[in-house]
């Protein structure tokens, strides 16, 4: 029987297992160094937050792998021998297998900074990582101020999450805008100041100089490199985006760049090894996407494809339209389609914005300037289908028709008071002064 | 296991969110003041002015609740407020969870058990204790002194009140959780409470007998409402008693399936039924606490299907009980009746066997035998047995023994005791008789289903966490399916809490309702239906 071992037990190498576990019988293997079964990784916030227990982020009960047949080892990978199939693990044991999927995720950027090793200096993104935040960020008599390095959408999770639990926290970020290298500086703006209101000490246009040790070699004091300023705090958050998590395979002969390289069918290098998710980066890029994808959706897609391949139905990843969401505070956000950022974005590319006076709520429609074709939407404080989205975007709709259509795709609650007719509006008004 | 385990005794202080602002002291210390007098007036202190006491009393608690509901939501930005929830002890099962379940508990035994210590008078002599702390009110709204059932009517109605009002600061974000919250509230405070009171006042008359009835509880939920005694206080007050009789019926028979089958049973639990909004209100610091385990489902299953048919044979034989044999008399008798019941169930069976098999599986066996053993029973015993002895047992113990385990134990020493340990909507999820009904209907037959967003849900599980009926909502989520579950209630926590706009109730057409995908949205279009279509 043909033994599938699969690196990494987060949305990807899980949602790979299942998936094979569907369409085969194969022996399938999947081995994680952080925790004993999968939870989900974006509900760590919710944890800290009190919102969840960690229990309560394991979408599958403990049972269930049993049941299936996957079986779960707790190990850390030290090298991966392709020559003989082999895997070696720090704890010194060895496993074989047949085919080898890599879904190892990611890991916090560190960019050379002084200080970003120190005790109280961390990322959020593992296990590990939740339970570090606990020991040095638990209160503010503990913590009595945070700094929070990258405005991404980790960084302004960790905001939240500090802010919860009454910590003082000051948000660095590089942009002139909270993360309006994606967002257009509308979006960008309104986030900026939501992100005010809830008492953040947002510094735009701040980087990190280096992060200052007490004696017994914590985070104390972070400089500024812009001002020089220095803030006294005992806990630094690093967020500044994520790199794949592979050190452990440079050795070996899969062929990276930043990630794992993989062609359309998601294969490496190396016949019979795979990656997938966070860590696998396209020789070509698709669309607009970028070359590493490392986002929850898109390494479950990979995941879903993967199996396909595996089970002797050969399959390149061929995502649909590019979706995303977040939430920023209380600020719910999704994407369907693309809207660049205002220094991203094509010359073709016409924007489209409507904001309720309450600064809570905004939605930006990209359209072809030359053809008026709808390119995509951001969406803020307004909930909307995919579906219907996924649907315009494959027929090619007109920005009129998708405006004029727009209380189709609205999934708010119901009662919920609704702008379809203020958007609207705003678009005619906006057409005919343009 | 024991990794995984977040332990927060790691912490070297509690997180700050646990601690109380000196306006929150001074708001729980006013509330507790409120509550001093009435444990006061259950020690019998004797107060020299009762409806000042009794003002005292309620003003303080409903005072002290607004002004902590105030101070914990006003100064926040609208939006999801759970920080902390799991760390504060009376919302994660600590010390303060179980004092307040074992006092509630202890309340209700008293309360159903024991009522002479709430000071409830023997007969013709003047209450006493907690009870007559009561009586101005009473007095006031339906002439008589207090009951025991009073007290609590009162107790209950203003818990509605004030935890609604804290729930409504809370969700003050969302219009679906205003609305139904603003129901519960006016059903509860004018059908439950005030209606009956003053359907009490008629009854001081001669030509009323009419006895204690909450139009909003629909048998099989209101298990007396066809006890003898309650049908002949109907058909023994004119015109108003029998429409209120038939009201009952066609409460049941007409009303909630047309409402069920247009807006799912939320209609009913969710902002209507008083169970629900006690649940709903004060019960809404503990929906995070039901079980979501698998087992905890299996046992629902069989748990709430047994006491529906229990209710059913109970009523029956009740009912079977007081009807005459001579039809010159009366067109409904013993004969009409059990046959009514027997094509009754038969059809309900038959129709659903003929076009809903294939939505049933393993579950429809189970209904099945349930449902033929009831019939086939009714039928045989019929013609074997004697009048009182329809069921082998006599329907008066029957009745006595439903009122007892069902009625007083489950649905109110468990159902509402065990708030801060097993959730707030354990009855409603295991034992209510009114909710299988509902449930039945509304997974087989009902426009309702929670419609979810494509390819949107992260797994995060915060619908699962705060879903009081211990749904997981988060494996239909994460499949792209929508929920159609017979013990959803429809509250719609499931879509607030959702950081990703993932969850919306709905009311759309009965196709297409249940929809499974292998291959969510947002992937190949080719691998999607491949996938999907086998």
């Amino acid at each position: 029987m043909e033994h599938v071992v699969i690196i990494g037990n987060g949305i990807s190498g899980v949602t790979a297992a299942r998936h094979i576990r569907k369409l085969s019988n194969k022996k399938i293997t999947i081995i994680s160094a952080e925790t004993d079964y999968f939870f989900s990784r974006t509900a760590l916030m919710y944890v800290y937050m009190g919102h969840m227990k960690f229990e309560n982020t394991k979408p599958y009960e403990d049972w269930f792998w049993e049941k299936n047949n996957i079986n779960l080892k707790k190990g850390y990978v030290q090298t991966v021998d392709t020559k003989n199939k082999a895997l070696h693990f720090a704890e010194g044991d060895t496993l074989n297998y047949d085919k080898l999927i890599i879904a190892t995720g990611s890991k916090p950027n560190k960019f050379g900074w002084k200080g970003q090793d120190l005790k109280g200096v961390q990322g959020l993104y593992s296990k590990q990582d939740l339970d570090n935040l606990e020991i040095h960020a638990p209160n503010n008599k503990v913590c009595k101020r945070a700094v929070i390095v990258g405005g991404g959408l980790i960084g302004i999770e960790l905001a939240e999450m500090l802010n919860s639990r009454n910590i003082p926290v000051t948000f660095l970020v590089r942009e002139s805008s909270f993360w309006n290298n994606v967002l257009p500086d509308s979006d960008s703006e309104m986030i900026s100041q939501h992100i005010k209101d809830h008492h953040i000490d947002l510094r735009l246009s701040s980087n990190l100089k280096e992060i200052v040790s007490d004696e017994n070699g914590k985070a104390t004091l972070v400089i500024i490199e812009e001002t020089g300023e220095e803030i006294v705090c005992d806990f630094v958050g690093l967020t500044a985006g994520v790199a794949p998590n592979i050190d452990f395979i440079k050795e070996s002969d899969i062929e990276t760049n930043k990630g794992v390289l993989v062609n359309r069918f998601l294969e490496t290098n190396m016949p019979d090894v795979y990656a997938i998710g966070d860590c696998a980066e396209q020789h070509e890029t698709i669309g607009h996407r970028k070359p590493i994808e490392a986002v929850w959706y898109t390494g479950r897609m990979m995941g879903e494809v993967v199996a396909q391949t595996i089970c002797g139905n050969k399959m390149p990843y061929k995502p649909s339209h590019w979706f995303n969401s977040a939430k920023f505070f209380d600020i719910e956000y999704q994407t369907y389609g693309w809207v660049h950022s205002n220094r991203n974005k094509p010359e073709y590319e016409t924007h489209f914005h409507w904001k309720h006076n309450d600064n809570t709520k905004c939605i930006t429609i990209a359209f072809n300037t030359n053809t008026n074709e709808f390119l995509g939407i951001n969406t803020f404080g307004i909930r909307m289908r995919h579906e219907v989205f996924d649907r315009w975007l494959t027929e090619k709709r007109e920005v009129d028709y998708v405006i004029n259509h727009l209380r189709e795709a609205n999934f708010d609650p119901e009662f919920y008071r609704s702008f379809e007719a203020d958007i609207q509006k705003a678009y005619k008004n906006k057409m005919a002064t343009a | 296991m024991k990794g995984n385990k977040l332990d927060h005794s790691l912490s070297l202080a509690k997180p700050d969110v646990t601690d109380f602002s000196a306006t929150q002291k001074a708001a729980i210390a006013i509330g507790l003041i409120g509550l001093f007098i009435l444990a006061l007036a259950f020690l019998n202190t004797q107060f020299p002015n009762r409806t000042l006491f009794l003002c005292l009393a309620l003003g303080l608690i409903t005072l002290g609740t607004i002004l902590y509901s105030n101070s914990i939501y006003k100064n926040k930005t609208e939006g999801i407020k759970n920080d902390g929830v799991w760390f504060k002890s009376v919302s994660s099962r600590g010390f303060w969870a179980w004092s307040i379940g074992i006092i509630l508990t202890l309340f209700y035994i008293v309360l159903y058990f024991y009522p002479e210590y709430l000071g409830l008078a023997a007969n013709g002599e003047n209450n006493t204790g907690l009870i007559s702390l009561f009586d101005p009110l009473s007095k006031l709204l339906s002439g008589n002194p207090a009951s025991q059932w009073f007290v609590y009517g009162t107790l209950y109605t203003l818990a509605i009140l004030i935890f609604g009002y804290k729930f409504l600061l809370k969700y003050r974000h969302s219009r679906y959780q205003q609305l139904r919250t603003f129901s519960v509230m006016f059903f509860q405070l004018g059908f439950a409470f005030l209606i009956p009171e003053f359907m009490s006042r008629l009854n001081e008359s001669p030509n009323y007998n009419l006895p204690y009835y909450d139009l909003k509880s629909i048998w099989p939920l209101n298990y007396y409402l066809f006890d003898s005694w309650s049908v002949n206080g109907f058909l023994s007050s004119g015109t108003l008693g029998l429409a209120l009789l038939i009201f009952g019926v066609l409460s049941i028979f007409v009303i909630t399936p047309i409402l069920t089958y247009k807006y799912g049973k939320r209609w009913y639990c969710s902002w209507v039924c008083g169970c629900g909004g006690l649940a709903e209100t004060a019960g809404d610091p503990f929906r995070h606490l039901s079980s979501k385990k698998l087992a905890a489902w299996k046992l629902e299953r069989w748990l709430i299907y047994t006491v529906l048919v229990f209710s059913i044979i109970m009523t029956t034989a009740v009912v079977y009980s007081y009807l005459g044999n001579d039809t010159s008399k009366y067109w409904l008798t013993k004969d009409v009746f059990l046959l009514g019941v027997g094509i009754l169930l038969t059809l309900v069976f038959a129709l659903t066997m003929l076009f809903k098999r294939h939505e049933l599986g393993k579950d429809a066996k189970f209904g099945a035998i349930g449902f033929f053993v009831i019939i086939a029973t009714l039928i045989i015993l019929h013609f074997t047995s004697s009048t009182d002895h329809i069921f082998l047992i006599k329907s008066s113990s029957l009745r006595s023994a439903y009122g007892f385990y069902i009625g007083s134990i489950f649905s109110g020493v468990i159902g509402t005791g065990f708030y801060p340990i097993f959730g707030s909507r354990v009855w409603c999820r295991f034992g209510c008789p009114m909710a299988a009904i509902l449930g039945f209907q509304q997974r087989l037959f009902s426009k309702f289903r929670i419609t979810t967003n494509g390819g949107q849900c992260i797994s995060c599980g915060n619908c699962s966490t705060y879903c009081e009926m211990g749904i997981d909502v988060r494996a239909y989520a994460q499949k792209g399916e929508n929920i159609v579950r017979s013990s959803c209630v429809g509250c719609g926590i499931c879509s607030a809490v959702c950081p990703r706009g993932v969850l919306k109730l709905e009311n759309d057409s009965m196709k297409g309702r249940i929809n499974p995908n292998e291959i969510l949205l947002g992937n190949d279009v080719d691998l999607m239906t491949l996938v999907n279509k086998n």
